[in-house]
Parts: C-alpha cells; structure tokens; sequence
C-alpha cells in the first residue's frame, strides 16, 4: 500500500547552495532507498520566517511531495530530527483533494516555468535584433 | 394621546441592510485549504495573529476547522507567527 505524501522542510540559512542541495539529495535518497516515489519536488530558496527559530531568522525551504508505504515515514522523519541542518519540518498525508489541489499547483508552476522560459528566449531574440540595430547604425555611422 | 407616541425623526433613521454573510469556501468550491499560502490564510486571521471567528467571517464549520489546521500548520512551518501586532 502507498499513500501520498507532502514534507515541507527548513534547513539553516547557513548553508552554501551546494551544501543545500546535497542535503536535500540525502533526504531524497532515504526516500528513493525506501521504496518511495518522488512526484514533485519544488525549493522556495532563502525565506524570511515569521518568527525566529533556533535564533534564526531566515531558512531554506524545501518541498517534497512522494508516494511512499506508511512505515517509511517513521524513518524519513527520524532522519529528519537527526540532522542539525534542518530546523523545522511538517509531512503530511495527501487526501483526495489535497491531491487534486497539488496536481493543479504542479501544473500551474509548470505552465509558469515554461512561460519564464519563453520570455527568456524572447528577450534574447530581442537583444540579438537590438545588436544588430546597434551594429547596423555603426555601419551606417562609417559610411 | 396617539399624537404623543409618533416620534418625529428631522432625519430618518438609517435601517442597517444586512449584507448576508455566506462561506467563501462552499460559494467559490474550494475542497483543500492550502497551508502553503500565507497571503491567503491572513485573510481570516485579525491584526494580532489570532483565528477569527466564524460569526464575522461567516465561514462555515466544516471549513473553519479545516482553516484552523491549515492556519496551524502554517505557523509550525513559520510561515504564519504565533502571536505578533500589526500583521496588516
């Protein structure tokens, strides 16, 4: 049997981005080992927090979203609670509408993704055309 | 003595017309109140931080409890603080 889950997890603001991602890679492989099947993963980056946690005021914010047997949890967790980077954790199990809900939020950020993506190519283009205006004007300033 | 009980108002009163509160939830048919989203969860909380109650915001209470474990969860996460002032 395999539910859905959600882990939303903070790790200290201390950390390089290489760092970060090698911590995140450690939780994903627990997961993967386990038997788990990551769906989504999504990083909010550097977060300002509320209020301050372990005297920290800022955190990295991690989401994971898998499929995994209920025993696994016990041990991502515990995994979790042992590592000094992480200061703040939450997993919760994924109901039928909280599905629905993520497999929109997926979709959504994809769509934006690609959109982002598509504008960066655009802009690109534009430069390109305003290089060869600029380059084109030269000529002209020459002659 | 009829003439002695009508009240004479120079301006008439204004009668209050009551704007029927409705839950937003049920009316826009959203199922799962995301924890995720801060900026919509402060919609339903006061300037302290605090849960408001469902007689001003006229949610109803199978929402309400489902909008206090996400407001919950968002505070363990800190997205949301526990106890502040001025959060608007």
């Amino acid at each position: 049997m395999q539910n859905n889950y959600e882990a939303v997890f903070i790790m200290t603001p201390v950390l390089s981005d290489q760092q970060m991602k090698e911590a995140v890679d450690k939780f994903k492989t627990v997961l993967s080992s386990g038997g788990a099947e990551i769906v989504h993963e999504e990083n909010w980056g550097l977060k300002k927090l509320a209020y301050p946690v372990n005297h920290k005021t800022t955190g990295f914010y991690q989401l994971l979203q898998f499929k995994s047997a209920p025993e696994l949890i016990k041990k991502f967790e515990t995994e979790l609670k042992r590592d000094e980077r992480i200061i703040r954790w939450l997993t919760v199990s994924l109901d039928k509408h909280a599905l629905e809900y993520a497999q929109k939020r997926i979709q959504r950020l994809s769509g934006q993704k690609a959109q982002k993506e598509a504008e960066a190519t655009e802009n690109v283009a534009q430069e390109a055309n305003k290089e060869q205006v600029t380059v084109e004007s030269e000529n002209n300033k020459e002659e | 003595m009829a003439e002695q009980s009508e009240i004479r108002y120079l301006t008439p009163p204004t009668v209050e017309i009551k704007k029927k509160k409705y839950c937003r939830f049920k009316k826009n048919g959203i199922k799962y109140i995301d924890y995720k989203d801060p900026e919509f969860l402060k919609k339903f909380l006061n300037e302290q931080g605090k849960i408001l109650p469902r007689r001003i915001t006229g949610t109803s209470l199978k929402f309400q409890r489902k909008l206090s474990v996400a407001i919950k969860r968002a505070r363990h996460l800190a997205l949301l603080p526990y106890v502040t002032d001025l959060l608007k």
